[in-house]
């Protein structure tokens, strides 16, 4: 029975509950006790997401498809803005692969409190695990978009116009960008979903947010062709580095400087760490105001 | 033995109306020196309960209290006591202003049924993801999974969306993954008020051999009396966020209801008007409405189930009026009507300006165990209303007395008639003889 195995399973559970001292208790046994929670959760939201949409999964390869001819029409041709001698298609849609990522997580992690503000009312558990567990869930939607893009490689492989863009071994690597992608969207999704639990009118600012950080991203546009001036204004933006991390894994070709990349992953762990520590603050009291 | 839940002096301090500005506009106004959020007044008559500053207040004050592994306590009080906010501190959904509470155990605390169920998932994964949410293991809940759906009566509909689900197939699902979560602690809200009666006679004989077969701990809030009394060894009652007795659960529930505490605002068993805001027109308007103990003539709002209630209505005519009756619409809170009964047999024909009372007498044993709300209404038959049918008071019938009260789960119907019985034996045959 459940009683002898908790007698004999070593340390009982014991559970203080007393106005929280500090600023940062993360309970990390507690998140390791809910692991089940997790993997429930991005089962849950993988199934549903699915069930819902008419087109279902085809949703997810249309897209970014979509997207990129409207990209290839507008600036590829009204714009001329060059693509690096790749080809636009490609260009685009591997700018979009990891750019639809995080932007995904961040419309859905960083409505964590507002979401879910019910849930939270009902039943303790760590709050932490909904914005990761979104995160890992969105990483299907990321697969089913990486369909479209071999597609269009292979069929500009097998024609050989490829132009600069080559198949080359760090295509195996592809998932460090995009670990970095999610890390990033995590510490930012956190950061919003703190805000917008104490202010619900931010979430019309998170739209706009989305829109004008696309334009400061290189997805539309190669480093390039950036002004050597400017370009550290690009590189200040921690989203470049993994954007164009991802061209040099699938594309093999791109630029990253190794100071930007670096410059990128403290930005990147400096606002998980700091996002852990805003969300564990709002998650505290916000429960007294819904 | 140590004490499997131990609390001290736990305290919570609430902020009335919104906590804080809720949008970024009221900020920046806050930084200007304007206040553009409107709070509401503290409630009066509890002094007590005002916090540090005028617009916070003590939902809960000084609480301490020990429970011993395998006990079953009962949590009394009425709406806005702070039992809730108790059981949101155990549960770790919020976080005390003060003190602290220890629990030895694995504690899982049912606030609700079915929390986190998803529509579009299916009976099965449900039950697996309202398990992990409430804290089980995936092993844990697969091990128990035929047991749960042979107590949820769901049969063959394990494998639809539960959004095809009827409300009751609902409930019961739900109701069977909480039934089996077999925590060490467990915390459970008044989660038994839903669901048909024969189902949660189950739940609570499901929760009885929880405590006294496997000797877990729960700490149950109801406003159900008999369910506390059958269930539980102990009850406190909590008033105005402190703890203001606790001992063997008759005493405590004698010691509630005769203390006849409003359930809310309008329902201290009595409401009145003064000036023109009150119910009716320029010819009679409603002055007085009281809900009466017939014995000792108080106003109250918890009623015992074998005593009379007598209702007062005192009402003032403007103008000479004729042919004009009162009704009364005994409702629950469902709003289904339990019955409606008239002065017309009573009234004079005419009445000039003046104060009048019109009263009657609900017979004890007539109602059953539940919260009741009661509509005045007056018109003239055939005519027009003066008063059109308005909900004004609310009470409760609990206790002793009735013939339901001798079974732990709500009893169905709006009423509860006690109707007299007889059981004899008659040594007949089956069948008639035709013989002869």
């Amino acid at each position: 029975m459940l009683v002898m195995e908790a007698v004999s399973d070593g340390p009982k559970y014991e559970v203080v509950i007393e106005p929280t001292q500090g600023w940062l208790r993360l309970d990390w046994k507690a998140l390791w006790e809910y692991r089940d929670l997790f993997t429930m959760l991005v089962q849950r939201d993988c199934t549903t997401r699915y069930k819902q949409t008419l087109l279902g999964p085809l949703w997810f390869v249309l897209q970014p498809v979509l997207t990129t001819l409207v990209f290839v029409i507008v600036f590829g041709r009204f714009a001329g803005i060059p693509t690096d001698g790749i080809p636009g298609p490609l260009f685009y849609l591997c700018g979009l692969l990891g750019w639809n990522y995080f932007t995904q997580n961040l419309t859905n992690a960083g409505a964590t409190f507002v979401n879910n503000a019910h849930l939270f009312g009902k039943v303790y558990f760590p709050r932490l695990i909904v914005p990761a567990s979104v995160v890992a869930a969105n990483v299907v939607a990321f697969a089913l978009q990486l369909i479209p893009f071999i597609a269009f490689f292979a069929y500009f492989y097998f024609t050989g116009k490829l132009g600069e863009a080559s198949l080359t071994w760090r295509a195996l690597l592809f998932p460090l960008p995009l670990l970095h992608t999610a890390l990033l969207s995590l510490g930012v999704g956190l950061w919003m979903s703190a805000a917008t639990a104490k202010y619900r009118d931010l979430i019309h600012l998170t739209q706009y947010l989305i829109q004008i950080w696309m334009f400061a991203t290189p997805i539309i546009y190669p480093i390039s062709k950036v002004p050597a001036r400017w370009e550290w204004l690009v590189w200040a933006n921690p989203m470049s580095a993994p954007t164009e991390a991802f061209r040099i894994c699938l594309l093999g070709h791109g630029s990253l400087p190794p100071m930007a990349l670096g410059i990128s992953v403290v930005v990147t762990l400096l606002l998980l760490a700091t996002g852990i520590v805003a969300f564990g603050k709002v998650e505290r009291t916000v429960i007294d105001s819904v | 033995m140590t004490p499997i839940i131990e609390v001290e002096n736990l305290s919570k301090l609430y902020q009335l109306g919104v906590i804080g500005p809720s949008s970024l506009r009221e900020t920046v106004g806050g930084w200007l020196g304007k206040h553009p959020i409107a709070k509401p007044k503290p409630p009066t008559g509890s002094e007590h309960r005002a916090g540090p500053t005028p617009d916070t207040f003590w939902a809960l004050k000084d609480v301490s209290f020990k429970v011993n592994p395998g006990e079953a306590v009962g949590v009394i009080g009425r709406n806005g006591a702070g039992k809730s906010t108790l059981l949101k501190i155990l549960s770790r959904i919020t976080e005390p202003t003060k003190g602290r509470a220890v629990l030895r155990g694995r504690v899982v605390s049912l606030l609700e049924v079915g929390t986190g169920f998803h529509p579009e998932l299916t009976g099965r994964e449900n039950i697996f993801l309202n398990g992990v949410i409430l804290g089980m293991k995936r092993s844990e809940i697969a091990r128990k999974f035929d047991e749960i759906v042979d107590f949820s009566e769901i049969g063959s509909f394990i494998d639809t969306p539960v959004k095809r689900y009827s409300s009751g197939m609902y409930v019961r699902l739900a109701f069977a993954v909480a039934a089996h979560l077999e925590p060490e602690i467990l915390i459970v809200d008044e989660v038994l008020a839903v669901g048909d009666a024969m189902f949660q006679q189950k739940c609570l004989g499901k929760m009885g051999e929880v405590t006294s077969k496997q000797g877990h701990t729960v700490l149950f809030v109801s406003h159900n009396m008999s369910a506390i009394r059958g269930l539980c060894e102990r009850a406190l009652l909590i008033h105005d966020g402190q703890l203001t007795m606790q001992g063997a659960p008759g005493e405590v529930i004698t010691h509630y209801l005769s203390a006849g505490m409003p359930k809310d605002e309008n329902s201290r068993g009595e409401i009145s008007w003064t000036g023109d805001d009150a119910p009716g027109n320029d010819e009679i308007r409603l002055r007085h409405l009281r809900l009466l103990n017939p014995e000792n003539d108080t106003p109250q709002s918890v009623f015992q189930a074998d005593k009379p209630i007598r209702c007062e209505i005192h009402y003032e005519v403007k103008k000479r009026v004729r042919g004009n009756r009162f009704h009364l619409l005994l409702q629950t809170q469902e709003g289904e009507v339990a019955f409606m009964a008239t002065d017309h047999l009573f009234q004079e024909e005419q009445q000039s300006p003046g104060r009048y009372l019109t009263s009657c007498i609900i017979p004890g044993g007539l109602l059953n165990r539940r919260p009741y709300v009661v509509a005045v209404g007056c018109g003239i038959p055939g005519e027009r209303w003066i008063i059109p049918d308005s909900d004004l008071l609310s009470f409760s019938v609990s206790g002793a007395g009735n013939q339901s009260s001798h079974f732990p789960e709500k009893w169905p119907g709006t009423l509860c008639p006690t109707i007299e019985w007889k059981v004899e034996r008659t040594d007949e045959p089956l069948l008639p003889t035709t013989s002869r």
